[in-house]
């Protein structure tokens, strides 16, 4: 009887019963490999999310829950964020980070652009060349030329103390603005600009008018990673502003903030919280231009 | 010269005074914010200069006080080499192993991308003071959690041996652009490949190691390359996790040794920043800007041999 039953399947096995285990072995290999991906995935998420949950947690606890190894608050202290805010100095380093941000990446789009276009689509000597000091001064610390440096902005121009020192130099094209740019530009076919020509477009608005509509990708992305520079640059703002704490950034205020408050991890966490927020806001408007960037700087070319 | 028609001359005059004009932007940039101060740095590296009185001859002085005598040379290059060999490649595997899964995953694709990808945003100081918290070997959430499954807790970035591999951690926890990197390198691969190899028997290893690393290897050679180079300028995290786990902290006035615990966190950047800004030793500083101009302009050089088409247009 029992060597009969199990003998019965594997009876009708070569006419249906192969094919469908077989499709099932399958089905269930892919849902094993689905469950084995979406756990490591899970498990990689944890490890990028868990210190933003962290991090915020503390922001909420009292001063002295702070203090403890408790990772959950007892009570949500959302007045943290206002004390911080008040700090006397945090709005000002707001307003300079706007400043140097926002002007910093304006100046650098438009004078990154004319530049950009002409290494892509003018032919002449020395292009090469330029090409090849726009990407070695790209990849250069800024920490090779800063004596110099601050010698001509603190001793010959008296500067020192403000933003202006790295404000001005935005004016003046931007290596990695250029270089990004450029990839997009030549990626746009000769036939767009050719036809421009015959229409008997000038050059200035070839690119005005033809070419830039064509990039507003690349511009935006530009534009989120100069504002993000900004942003988070700490070296340029220690050089030229620690001097002055009216002309601070959020990236340098933040670490004398801590300074300050060296016992309380929940203000200062709530002073990173505060700094981190506007650059993931802008980021989730954004999402999609930079990547494109990202993916500008490394596959194309 | 005399056979150029006049009016083609003027045509060409025209054509050079246009490509000067779309230039100019950056050709007084180079000039003036690099050219200039990139001479007047190898002068200074051979004066002897305090900012303040006039600058007098010091012959090769400075460059035997850097080699010789300053203590944070050595040390500062001998991290920069730790970092080099476990950040940078371990930044490597890891970004091809998170860009590997985003492509894998199915359900949620887009959430699971913004997850992996929103570190990289945050900026490097607050990011690091977050690090400096979570892993603070008192009270932070880390060690609170290794404690209770019975595993080590190191003392991280108080701790000479650990401040390195805590540097690491939180350069793997921004790993966004080398995941935004690989992933569209890997969805570049050719799918033929793939069906072909699986016609001949490969499975997954196989698969991966004569489809996908052949038809990446030069992203990766990119990414190694650049990863090498943004080593030569890792300056911010160092210095404030130096800063906030020695407790010396502060912006104006306050003077700190970088390198806290023990010199463990010194990288080159930092020592332009002591040398210049903190011992007033404005000669010496240069030699440190040369030699990181050095090392810096040989990977570059590396990268655009490797990757000629960064030059040529295609036209």
């Amino acid at each position: 009887m029992t060597t009969h039953a199990t003998l019965a399947p594997s009876a009708t096995a070569p006419a249906t019963g192969l094919p469908s285990g077989a499709r099932r072995a399958a089905a269930r290999k892919a849902a094993l490999h689905w469950i084995a991906v979406h756990a490591l995935g899970i498990a990689a998420a944890l490890f990028f999310v868990l210190p933003f949950v962290f991090v915020f947690l503390t922001a909420v606890m009292s001063d002295s829950q702070a203090l403890t190894r408790d990772l959950w608050p007892r009570t949500w202290e959302w007045g943290n964020f206002t004390t911080v805010w008040d700090t006397p100095g945090f709005l000002t380093w707001w307003r300079n980070t706007l400043l140097y941000a926002g002007l910093g990446t304006v100046l650098t789009v438009v004078s990154s652009t004319p530049v950009a276009y002409a290494l892509a689509k003018f032919r002449f000597r020395g292009r090469n060349l330029s090409m090849m000091l726009v990407i070695s001064t790209m990849m250069l610390p800024p920490q090779v030329v800063i004596v110099p440096m601050y010698l001509f902005w603190a001793k010959q121009l008296h500067m020192s103390g403000t933003l202006w020192p790295l404000i001005i130099p935005m004016a003046f094209g931007d290596a990695f603005s250029i270089f990004l740019l450029r990839q997009f530009l030549l990626t746009i076919p000769k036939e767009y600009t050719d036809a421009a020509r015959v229409d008997g477009c000038g050059e200035l608005r070839t690119m005005l008018r033809v070419v830039l509509p064509m990039a507003k990708p690349a511009i935006a992305a530009v534009a989120l990673f100069q504002f993000f520079y900004c942003w988070n640059d700490y070296f340029g703002p220690q050089i030229y502003a620690s001097e002055n704490p009216a002309a601070w950034t959020l990236s340098y205020g933040l670490e004398s903030f801590k300074g300050a408050h060296h016992t309380n991890w929940n203000l200062t966490m709530a002073a990173t919280v505060l700094v981190m927020a506007p650059v993931i806001v802008v980021f989730f408007f954004a999402q999609k231009a930079f990547i494109e960037g990202v993916t500008l700087t490394g596959v194309k070319g | 010269m005399s056979a150029v028609h006049p009016m083609l001359r003027a045509k060409r005059r025209r054509e050079a005074l246009r490509i000067l004009a779309f230039m100019s932007p950056w050709l007084i940039g180079f000039s003036v914010f690099f050219a200039y101060p990139l001479v007047s740095t190898v002068y200074f590296s051979f004066m002897k200069y305090d900012g303040f009185a006039a600058p007098t001859w010091n012959g090769v002085r400075n460059w035997s006080y850097v080699f010789n005598d300053y203590p944070f040379f050595w040390p500062a290059l001998r991290n920069t080499l730790w970092l080099v060999v476990v950040m940078v490649s371990l930044r490597v595997v890891f970004g091809l192993g998170i860009g590997l899964l985003i492509t894998k995953i199915k359900t949620g694709a887009g959430l699971f991308r913004t997850a992996f990808y929103l570190p990289y945003l945050a900026p490097p100081v607050a990011a690091t003071m977050a690090f400096a918290f979570l892993l603070n070997p008192g009270t932070g959430p880390v060690n609170h959690l290794l404690g209770k499954a019975g595993l080590p807790t190191p003392g991280w970035f108080n701790d000479p041996t650990w401040s390195k591999p805590a540097l690491t951690l939180l350069a793997l926890w921004g790993i966004g652009d080398l995941m935004v990197i690989f992933m569209a390198a890997l969805l570049d691969v050719p799918k033929e490949q793939y069906e072909a190899a699986e016609l001949d028997g490969a499975g997954p290893w196989a698969r991966f190691r004569y489809v996908t690393l052949p038809n990446i290897s030069p992203i990766l050679m990119f990414a190694v390359v650049t990863g090498v180079i943004q080593t030569m300028q890792y300056y911010t995290q160092p210095l404030v996790a130096g800063k906030v786990a020695s407790g010396v902290i502060g912006g104006s006035g306050q003077q700190f040794e970088p390198g806290y615990p023990e010199k463990s966190t010194l990288t080159l950047p930092q020592l332009v920043y002591n040398l210049g800004f903190q011992r007033f030793d404005t000669g010496s500083a240069c030699v440190i800007a040369l030699v990181l101009f050095a090392l810096a302009m040989a990977f570059t050089a590396l990268l655009m041999r490797r990757r000629s088409g960064f030059l040529t247009a295609e036209d």
